[in-house]
């Protein structure tokens, strides 16, 4: 198991959320749009290097700016 | 006793449509989220009893995070829980995400009736839900719908007096989302299928690569399609019509008028070379009428029918996603393009638009770029009338020295403006196939907001300054600024006839260069200028509104260096 931030990730690569480090605001946000400890996701595209990054939660497609991505560790098998 | 019904669901669950459905009222609804950021109200008649019906802007939870979100949750949190119903409204292809915002709902002590949308294209994704489980799961009544054919309407109307509250302890993040697990395990079935071609392309259109082709592809085209729309309005239908059929009867109200007097002057304006000439006359009966509706209602037509195109595909939020990286270097996230592309159309809706953006500074950066950057849809209808004969040169000019002026002043903007820029967090709507019904709906309302909006206007417009023009009034005026108008932008002194009109309505202000036989040079300048100095009347109005006083007065400041700074240096650049 290795721990990776969200844009750090590979296209197509599966993972599981471990720690989000964030307010408290964006965190209920977050919450509320499916993404929180322990859910899985797959991350779908990086645009460019510094870039948002689009990610696949549970049946939504969505799109996170680079420095959310960063905020968010992800617990992947490879 | 029920007294009001809210509407509310997560972004782009199709609210609006529900809400027309409802109410008979006809609102704007595309496939992204974030198009209402007004507050709609309609009635619904409920055996003899009429009920206010509310739309609200969508939202993913009771904890707002946007402006637009905090409206809708305030107004639901005004009302007496005892008077009001609220439809959850449910988007069935994404049961999952949307049933938070339900739970919180009934965990809130409200009475709830769900409104299970979209059942129609769940299904044709493979999704089947169990409607009668997950009613008795939630305790509330559960109604599938499509909105968009109707089917289930009647049925939510029905039951909407079935609402009820019921008692749920609040829990915690972590245990509603256990909870909707569990709701899911039960009453959702997906069926496996193989990757559709719109699967493909969707994927497609989010990767740097195919999207950033896609995208250039998606604007060309647009660009393209729009123009040959609005040309062969204007060459095949308008013109004939306005030469062929209403040319002739002016001509016989000329002479009963007789050329010399007032009236003479004021409806149908000088006679060129004897004759009555639709874009240089300047009367009420001649010029502004071929304004409106020769020059700029055909590319409005245009306009909106391939913008509500793009909108109800899906395309917009993944512009959004491309673009991201570019708009964070003027302060700015990827969203942002939303507003700027309806500010195309007119500045007042794309101003308003930027309600989705989270914080202040974005806000201020992204309005005082699209009211000095973007031309609306009637100023640039206007500009390729007069530009387009001389050539496409500079046409496209126009636009190039807006985008270096956008980039510039953004670039500064983000430099300077206090406060701070969010990320960019956002949901991609599956593409879809414009349902024809709200192309259409779309377009007439658009159309007809132009045409209540701008034509009253453009008739007050030309009265006034054939009035003003008439007594010579404007002699003082004129002089006054002339050494600024002839001097730096080498711009005829009657010039600043047509830039202080640009204050009331753009296409009347660039009518207004018509009749002076400016140079090629001369009316690329006087474009570019009335395409970045002062918005129009209505625009400010709105960034008052929007924005405050302070923002208004730093926004017109800029505007008012930028004009100058721009006009002189394109009259000394260009030989």
């Amino acid at each position: 198991m290795k721990k990776i931030s969200l844009a750090q990730m590979k296209e197509k690569q599966k993972g599981i959320i471990f720690d989000i480090s964030c307010g408290l605001a964006l965190h209920n946000k977050f919450m509320s749009m499916g993404i929180y400890k322990g859910r899985e996701i797959t991350k779908i595209s990086h645009i460019g290097l510094k870039g948002p990054v689009a990610i696949k939660v549970g049946r939504s497609v969505l799109v996170l700016g680079h420095g959310v991505a960063n905020k968010i560790v992800i617990e992947s098998h490879d | 006793m029920i007294k009001k019904i809210f509407l509310i669901g997560n972004p782009n669950v199709g609210k609006s449509v529900v809400f027309s459905r409802l109410t008979g009222v006809q609102v704007i609804s595309s496939n992204y989220a974030g198009t209402t950021v007004e507050i709609m109200r309609g009635f619904l008649k409920l055996g003899d009893q009429e009920i206010e019906v509310i739309d609200l802007p969508g939202t993913y939870s009771l904890e707002p995070s946007s402006k637009s979100e905090e409206v809708a949750v305030s107004l639901l949190n005004e009302s007496a829980k005892d008077e009001i119903v609220v439809i959850s409204i449910v988007d069935a292809t994404n049961l999952e995400r949307n049933l938070y915002l339900t739970l919180q709902l009934l965990e809130a002590g409200l009475s709830v009736v769900v409104c299970l949308n979209m059942c129609d294209e769940a299904k044709h994704h493979g999704v089947s839900i169990d409607t009668d489980s997950l009613e008795k799961l939630l305790g509330v009544p559960v109604i599938p719908t499509c909105a968009i054919t109707g089917s289930g309407i009647k049925m939510l109307i029905e039951r909407i007096k079935d609402a009820k509250f019921i008692l749920r302890d609040r829990s915690s993040h972590r245990e509603r989302w256990q909870t909707i697990g569990a709701i899911i395990e039960q009453v959702q079935r997906l069926t496996h299928r193989h990757h559709s071609l719109r699967e493909v392309l969707e994927d497609a259109s989010v990767r740097p690569f195919s999207g950033a082709l896609i995208a250039i592809g998606v604007m060309f085209t647009s660009f393209e399609v729009v123009r040959f729309i609005g040309e062969n309005l204007i060459s095949r239908i308008a013109d004939p019509v306005f030469i062929n059929f209403y040319q002739p009867l002016l001509i016989k109200l000329s002479p009963i008028l007789g050329e010399e007097s007032f009236l003479h002057h004021l409806l149908i304006g000088d006679l060129i070379n004897g004759k009555i000439d639709f874009k240089q006359s300047l009367g009420l009966l001649t010029t502004a009428p071929y304004i409106e509706f020769a020059m700029v209602l055909p590319y409005i037509v245009s306009f909106y029918l391939v913008l509500g195109l793009l909108e109800d595909i899906g395309i917009l939020p993944r512009l959004a996603m491309l673009l991201d990286n570019l708009l964070h270097r003027i302060g700015l996230h990827g969203f942002a393009i939303i507003p700027v592309l309806l500010g195309l159309g007119c500045n007042v809706p794309g101003i308003l638009a930027t309600r989705n953006l989270e914080s202040k500074r974005e806000r201020f950066i992204a309005a005082t770029l699209i009211s000095i950057g973007i031309p609306c849809v009637a100023l640039q209808a206007m500009i390729f009338g007069l530009l387009g004969k001389f050539s496409g040169f500079y046409v496209s000019g126009v636009y190039l020295v807006l985008l270096v002026i956008w980039v510039v002043l953004g670039v500064i903007l983000n430099h300077t403006t206090k406060g701070y820029s969010p990320e960019l967090l956002v949901e991609i709507p599956p593409y879809r196939f414009p349902a024809l019904s709200t192309l259409w709906k779309k377009l007439f309302l658009r159309i007809k907001g132009f045409l209540i909006e701008a034509a009253p206007l453009v008739l007050l417009g030309v009265l006034i300054i054939n009035v003003l023009l008439y007594f010579k009034l404007f002699d003082i005026f004129t002089g006054l600024f002339a050494p600024i108008v002839r001097g730096l932008f080498g711009l005829p002194k009657e010039a600043v006839v047509s830039l202080v009109m640009g204050l009331f309505r753009k296409d009347v202000a660039v009518g207004m260069l018509m009749p002076l036989a400016l140079s090629a040079k001369q009316l690329f300048i006087a474009a570019v200028l009335l395409a970045v100095s002062f918005p129009c009347a209505a625009t400010f109005f709105v960034f008052f509104k929007e924005l405050g006083l302070k923002d208004l007065i730093k926004a017109t400041l800029i505007m008012c260096a930028v004009a100058l700074v721009t006009g002189t240096l394109l009259n000394f650049a260009i030989r």
